[in-house]
């Protein structure tokens, strides 16, 4: 092997170190734990930047089974700085005194699971895939049960635990049938050989569906959802609705428009049918949310039937809105989780009426929160009505204007129930609302990063105009 | 004894399905814990079944079924061994390991 093809490797090589640095550093005393949120930030922050070094991407390694293109690059540099972020927001819960003994090991088991994210990515054949995956799915339930005097915490991970080991191994046996079909499993042959098996090939790939569907929450496999993300700590469910959900959303749309092209009618059909699903389901059970995380959750849930309206444009203009969308989506989701996780740290509140009255105390922080809200309900000044804006418009493109009809509306009732934490904010009255915060330097360029990232990516059409070269 | 004159590979891809689906069913309609871990070990075989067939009937010249279905075996065991710490803390956390109990997140 060409020595030089270890740059095609520089995020995993780079991630695979800082895990084994958190390892030694977690069986090494207390005095040096002292300091680790801070190392970690930095050598994650370093590694981010070093992602971004333009070199030569074009790649397959390891006979096939690892790819590496300018895509694929953007969407793990898209995964680490949304990661960058939630580091930054998360260590102000790993510097409280009762989770500081357990650092090293969250990092340690978040890294292996971000590890497992690239290897979805870069998968050039499905073994690679199915490896990424449950790499990024085991040590994230364990981060979800991480809070373990909680009784709450416990059941989330075996929930999340149960639930996600079904959900792959109906993967696992659509892509049985496929191997069975293709006799490969490498994605260039298989996209080489075009549609066969016939009834057989839409089974396997309706069970393959599934299988990712339920990692980024679509309705008819949604029903962890909202367990898990109010049981794990708070960070873990930022990461959730983050991260995961951002590795699962590209991997299936690298798969699906990259290896099965020649079942586009097939995908396109089954993504309108859960685009409405979900977009519909997710939106009535938010209406009923007083829990912020719960709530929290259901909203993810919508977004991601939102996400599914790119996947019914089987051409490159799908990919684009649905990078594009995912982008803002982050920005905006991580925004409001940090506005969260400031407040969960000071207080352990996380009702939605506990808000009330928070932008006497809090203008600030409101005002951050209100632009997240916004950005997710998809108000115009902000970037998250550019990603609705695109998404639609990729869906009105193959002329489904029905189905644009209904996303419009559901984008209208999710504005009502995003409008109900905002006014519980600005109007409900309140005798005692929470008591005004001093951020730490690490929310405060988290929040700053965020707010960054809602306003400019709106206005920057740069950035749509480069993930349009990238895709290609 | 050459094995593809005696066994269709239909009946490999009956059986196959049939564990798959009384995996499922046993994971659905069972409530202890551990049961439905079974449950989850039986789909996992029952996908193993399949690469294996696949691979020995209609691709004998490759061997990616093999490996597909070794490596399933490995990470299965990874997940059981995941799965049985959460089963003893959530023993540890509501004394029981039946699904019924353990309630306290509801919509």
């Amino acid at each position: 092997m060409n020595w030089d093809q270890l740059f095609f490797l520089r995020h995993e090589i780079l991630l695979s170190l800082l895990i084994v640095f958190e390892l030694v550093a977690d069986l090494s005393d207390s005095s040096a734990r002292q300091s680790l949120v801070n190392t970690t930030i930095v050598l994650f922050a370093g590694l981010t930047v070093a992602g971004f070094i333009p070199l030569a991407n074009e790649a397959s390694l390891f006979g096939g089974m690892y790819a590496s293109d300018d895509l694929r690059i953007l969407l793990k540099n898209i995964l680490n700085v949304s990661t960058l972020v939630f580091l930054l927001q998360s260590a102000g819960w790993l510097n409280q005194s009762q989770n500081s003994y357990k650092t090293g090991s969250f990092y340690l088991l978040l890294f292996s699971t971000l590890l497992g994210m690239y290897l979805m990515i870069c998968a050039g054949d499905f073994i690679m895939l199915y490896l990424g995956l449950e790499l990024a799915t085991i040590p994230l339930t364990l981060l979800a049960a991480y809070d373990h005097n909680l009784r709450r915490s416990a059941e989330a991970g075996i929930k999340l635990l149960m639930s996600s080991a079904v959900s792959s191994a109906v993967m696992l046996f659509g892509l049985s049938l496929m191997y069975g079909i293709y006799g490969s499993l490498h994605f260039s042959e298989m996209s080489q050989q075009g549609a066969m098996g016939g009834s057989l090939g839409v089974l396997a790939l309706t069970f393959f569906i599934a299988g990712l569907g339920f990692k980024l929450s679509l309705v008819p496999f949604h029903l962890w959802t909202a367990d898990v993300y109010e049981g794990s700590p708070l960070p873990v469910t930022m990461y959730f609705s983050v991260v995961s959900k951002g590795a699962a959303l590209f991997t299936l749309m690298l798969v699906l428009y990259r290896v099965f092209g020649q079942f586009t009618g097939v995908w396109s059909l089954l993504s309108y049918a859960l685009a409405v699903l979900t977009m519909l389901i997710g939106n009535l059970f938010a209406l009923r949310q007083k829990n912020l995380k719960r709530f929290m959750a259901f909203s993810s849930i919508t977004q991601a039937g939102f996400m599914m309206l790119g996947f019914v444009n089987p051409e490159a203009l799908g990919m684009n809105t649905i990078i594009y969308f995912m982008l803002i989506y982050s920005f905006s989701n991580l925004a409001v989780f940090g506005v969260l996780s400031i407040i969960h740290n000071r207080y352990g509140k996380e009702q939605i009426e506990d808000l009330n009255g928070f932008y006497k105390t809090n203008p600030g922080l409101s005002l951050i929160l209100l632009l997240a809200l916004f950005s997710l309900a998809g108000i115009p000044p902000v970037a998250g009505f550019f990603g609705k804006f695109f998404l639609f418009t990729a869906a009105a493109s193959r002329g489904l204007y029905f189905l644009v009809l209904i996303a419009v509306l559901n984008a209208t009732i999710s504005l009502y129930y995003y409008l109900l934490v905002v006014k519980a904010m600005f109007i409900n009255p309140n005798d005692q609302p929470l008591p005004a915060v001093t951020l730490t330097g690490a929310e405060r360029l988290a929040l700053v990063l965020c707010v960054l990232g809602i306003v400019v990516i709106g206005f920057m059409s740069s950035i749509y105009g480069y993930i349009q070269t990238v895709v290609g | 004894m050459n094995l593809q004159s005696e066994i269709p590979l239909e009946y490999m891809i009956v059986l196959s399905t049939a564990v798959f689906f009384i995996g499922l069913v046993g994971v659905v309609i069972r409530r202890n814990l551990i049961t439905m871990l079974m449950g989850i070990e039986l789909m996992l075989n029952a996908v193993n079944i399949n690469f294996v067939a696949f691979n020995h009937y209609l691709f004998p010249h490759r061997l990616e079924g093999h490996f597909f279905a070794l490596i399933v075996m490995a990470i299965a065991a990874a997940e059981a061994a995941v799965a049985i710490a959460l089963i003893i803390n959530i023993y540890r956390k509501f004394s029981t390991v039946s699904v019924d109990d353990v309630d306290e997140l509801k919509y």
